[in-house]
């Protein structure tokens, strides 16, 4: 600020000693130089070490055969593959339960966030209570409980508990589903679903410009829902309707056909969902405490239903001060999905230890966990801030 | 209205509701619509439900008395786990017969943060206490304290130049000098040390039997990791939160670039990194405990943190302080410690203790570099084949313990927030 202020008044003539910003520079070069010097020292004490213990450096490892199973993958894995390949399975399987957690948790949380300022006290001391209980025990502590609960309070696969006519089948080895046989007119329900969406969206903008013109509502959600549900169901009756399932059976030990969701991956979801809802219901709750009263009474005065106002009128309020912290909420069920290694998991960071202790070339190692988490935390946070800067308020 | 009556013949309207009492209540909070009427009665019903369940398993058929595990084998929990293993849960690998230390030191850490947590202590008295009880603490831990010389001269050098900061404009020319003094004797005492004329002593105070970190477990671990992963990452977040907000874009380029390499990894690489890369970062030949790795990547990873929090307060300082500082012809030191930190730090202090609710709980982690932490500790108790199949009960204490320690944290930290705000809430 001294800096600022003198760069725009006539320069008087003082000694260097004593001049602001020849001792700024003097300053930095200090500073950058210590850095520079300490980052001198543990590189090169790092190379000496390498050099004595006969460790390679470079990321050549990734082409070799990585040798190790991995019990969860969404791709084709086997041990002959190469670390690149078993890096990736573990990228995919932390993708795939940072996704799903958040979704599920922005569900839960605002379920229970708009629970907790229920009129009826009972639901609010509830979701009260909800919250205090997973913000105030660690993540690792659920996680270790879900798990050991899973696998050792369910049954072994043989006296697996059956729901639902013998379809579904619970047991200490995961949870076992009936798939539908794959068939070609399951890639064309896929696209008619995404022309379903395109197709809702458009209508949504038709039915917003003819109410901005005359002044008909049209519902939107309702007509919409409808397409995107009703346009793959057509595809699927057009394509002869195939029913073919793959039901799950037990044959020996263990279950074939169907498909399975793992306990690991089960107790990790779980427990993310759980703990970050919490904070997610707390975010959400202020977020709505924030609002002034006047809106929800004006809204009400204008002769909107409960559910229009809440829509139209609270909800993108709320929302500009509910997305900035739900960012880094994001950020941390990515970031918490580490916590994989300690249940068993197979996620980024499971992959990595292993290839560390084979391979011993733990900086490589560390490196490809970190280009990893932060492009992942860098798209989520871009990605929210472009969401952020489109329902921000618009002024001058 | 259409019924407008003669006067004689009016009907008394019905009183309103009553809405004082346990049914005035009642019927406002719970049974105010139909609704809610429906929603009362199902959570009732399912409350009612599971706890009848949670307390015919934790209570009525629980066992507390049994002596091996297959005595326990009923239906409810096993509490006599607990009852065989709380010590070691507790304390872990610690001497048995030595257990009254790591109680006592977790008695002296937590009277230590009992006591800073008092408006009254936050002056000079902070450093007496944290001194004190980090002292003692640790006394009882190793057993045995070597204070080298070099130490003990550094801190000279660094009480002397803090002094002189903050006490230049008010101290007499005595006390002055015997700043200089101090930094004086600790810088000319270090060349000497250096140059190998003072020999390599220390002042040793071993009264108890010597026990090594990797020892150490449970609950002390727990607290020593987060209350001294806070204490030095404070010092450090604050300097890289100055560096932030610092005009010198080399300086700000530094701390921007590691605050958010930091903040974008998880804890858990940051550990993997400290127990793998720490060892390779050093000469060869020196080794450094596991414990203290453990530590420097909580330190590394927390300061982080608090910078971004500290960085909170310092942006909510209008800007006219920072110009009435430069104005009175304040130098750069003197502006920051004297006018911008002690009023921003007092804005970030209950966002502060919300991050080490959050520390305290990611210490947890630790175990995945094999440090027997409280999580840890609970983790092993598990592994005994005497007592195997009871996760519940084990997991459920611990989170009892852990549920207890941060929740009276939150709540000191909401008590605090209106308590500080009493000046500026109308």
């Amino acid at each position: 600020m001294a800096v600022e202020s003198l760069g725009s008044a006539p320069r008087v003539k003082v000694a260097p000693w004593n001049d602001p910003v020849v001792r700024g520079w003097v300053f930095q070069i200090v500073v950058v130089g210590l850095v520079g010097f300490l980052a001198w020292y543990l590189v090169s004490n790092t190379i000496e070490n390498l050099q004595r213990q006969k460790i390679a450096s470079g990321f050549h490892f990734l082409e070799r055969e990585a040798g190790f199973e991995i019990g969860d993958t969404m791709i084709e894995y086997s041990p002959a593959s190469t670390y690149a390949r078993a890096i990736w399975v573990g990228i995919l399987n932390t993708l795939r339960v940072a996704v799903l957690g958040i979704l599920l948790s922005t569900l839960l949380g605002t379920l229970v966030g708009v629970g907790r300022l229920s009129p009826n006290w009972l639901l609010s001391r509830i979701c009260a209570w909800y919250v205090e209980a997973f913000r105030n025990v660690p993540l690792l502590l659920w996680l270790f409980l879900f798990y050991k609960l899973i696998s050792e309070a369910f049954p072994g696969p043989r006296q697996a508990i059956s729901l639902l006519w013998n379809s579904v089948f619970l047991s200490n080895r995961g949870v076992y589903f009936p798939v539908p046989l794959a068939d070609p007119i399951h890639l064309w329900m896929g696209i008619a679903f995404l022309i379903g969406i395109a197709g809702a969206w458009m209508l949504g903008r038709w039915a917003k410009r003819r109410q901005e013109a005359t002044g008909q509502p049209f519902p939107t959600i309702s007509a919409g829902l409808g397409i995107i549900i009703v346009f793959p169901f057509l595809v699927w009756l057009a394509g002869g309707a195939p029913h073919h399932m793959s039901w799950p059976e037990l044959k020996g030990f263990n279950f074939s056909g169907g498909i399975v969701i793992q306990p690991e991956f089960t107790a990790l979801l779980v427990g993310l969902v759980l703990y970050t809802s919490a904070f997610v219901a707390e975010i959400v709750r202020s977020g709505i405490l924030a609002l002034h009263k006047g809106q929800s009474e004006a809204a009400a005065a204008l002769g909107l239903s409960r559910g229009q106002s809440m829509r139209l009128v609270l909800l993108p309020q709320a929302l500009r001060v509910i997305v900035p912290p739900m960012t880094s909420q994001y950020l941390n069920i990515t970031k918490n999905s580490s916590l994989a290694i300690a249940i068993g998991y197979p996620d980024l960071v499971a992959s990595i230890n292993v290839t560390i202790n084979q391979t011993g070339q733990a900086i490589e190692n560390i490196l490809i966990i970190m280009a990893a988490y932060l492009s992942v935390s860098l798209s989520i946070s871009a990605f929210m801030n472009w969401y952020n800067k489109s329902i921000a308020l618009r002024e001058r | 209205m259409t019924d407008i009556m003669p006067v004689g013949e009016r009907q008394p309207i019905a009183p309103p509701v009553d809405e004082t009492g346990p049914l005035g209540w009642a019927r406002k909070n719970l049974f105010s619509s139909w609704g809610n009427g429906i929603t009362t009665i199902v959570l009732i019903g399912a409350v009612g439900w599971i706890l009848a369940w949670f307390l015919d398993w934790a209570l009525f058929t629980a066992n507390f008395t049994a002596s091996t595990g297959a005595e326990c084998r009923g239906s409810g929990a096993c509490w006599a786990l607990i009852r065989e293993k709380y010590r070691y849960i507790f304390f872990g690998s610690f001497p048995y017969e030595q257990h009254w230390r790591p109680l006592f030191a977790v008695i002296a850490m937590l009277a230590m943060l009992v006591m800073s947590a008092d408006r009254r202590m936050w002056n000079w008295r902070l450093l007496v206490i944290w001194g004190v009880g980090s002292f003692v603490t640790f006394l009882l831990m190793f057993g045995q304290i070597h204070i080298p010389l070099s130490l003990i001269l550094f801190v000279a050098v660094v009480g002397g130049a803090i002094g002189l900061t903050l006490r230049s404009a008010l101290a007499a020319a005595n006390e002055r000098a015997a700043y200089y003094a101090l930094i004086g004797i600790g810088i000319v005492g270090l060349a000497l040390r250096i140059a190998g004329v003072l020999p390599k002593w220390s002042i040793a105070i071993a009264p108890l039997s010597y026990v090594e970190t990797s020892l150490w477990g449970g609950l002390p671990v727990t607290l020593i990791l987060a209350t001294y992963g806070l204490a030095f990452a404070f010092p450090y977040g604050i300097l890289l939160a100055l560096g932030r907000r610092s005009n010198l874009p080399l300086i700000k380029g530094l701390c921007v670039g590691f605050i958010e390499l930091i903040r974008g990894v998880p804890l858990i690489s940051l550990l993997i990194m400290a127990s793998v890369m720490l060892p390779l970062f050093l000469p060869s030949g020196t080794t450094i405990d596991k414990f203290l790795r453990a530590q420097v990547a909580v330190i590394l990873f927390a300061g982080a943190y608090i910078a971004e929090v500290i960085r909170g307060g310092l942006q909510s300082l209008p800007k006219g302080q920072f110009e009435a500082a430069d104005a009175m012809g304040l130098n750069y030191l003197q502006k920051t410690l004297l006018i911008i930190l002690p009023q921003a730090l007092r804005v970030v202090i209950p966002p502060l203790i919300n991050t080490f609710i959050g520390f305290f709980k990611d210490t947890s982690l630790v175990l995945i570099i094999g440090i027997f932490d409280f999580l840890n500790t609970a983790n092993q108790a598990l592994v005994d084949p005497n007592w195997a199949g009871f996760p519940g009960e084990v997991y459920l204490f611990a989170a009892f313990v852990y549920f207890i320690f941060c929740f009276s944290m939150s709540r000191y930290s909401k008590y605090l927030e209106v308590e500080l705000n009493k000046g500026t809430r109308r």
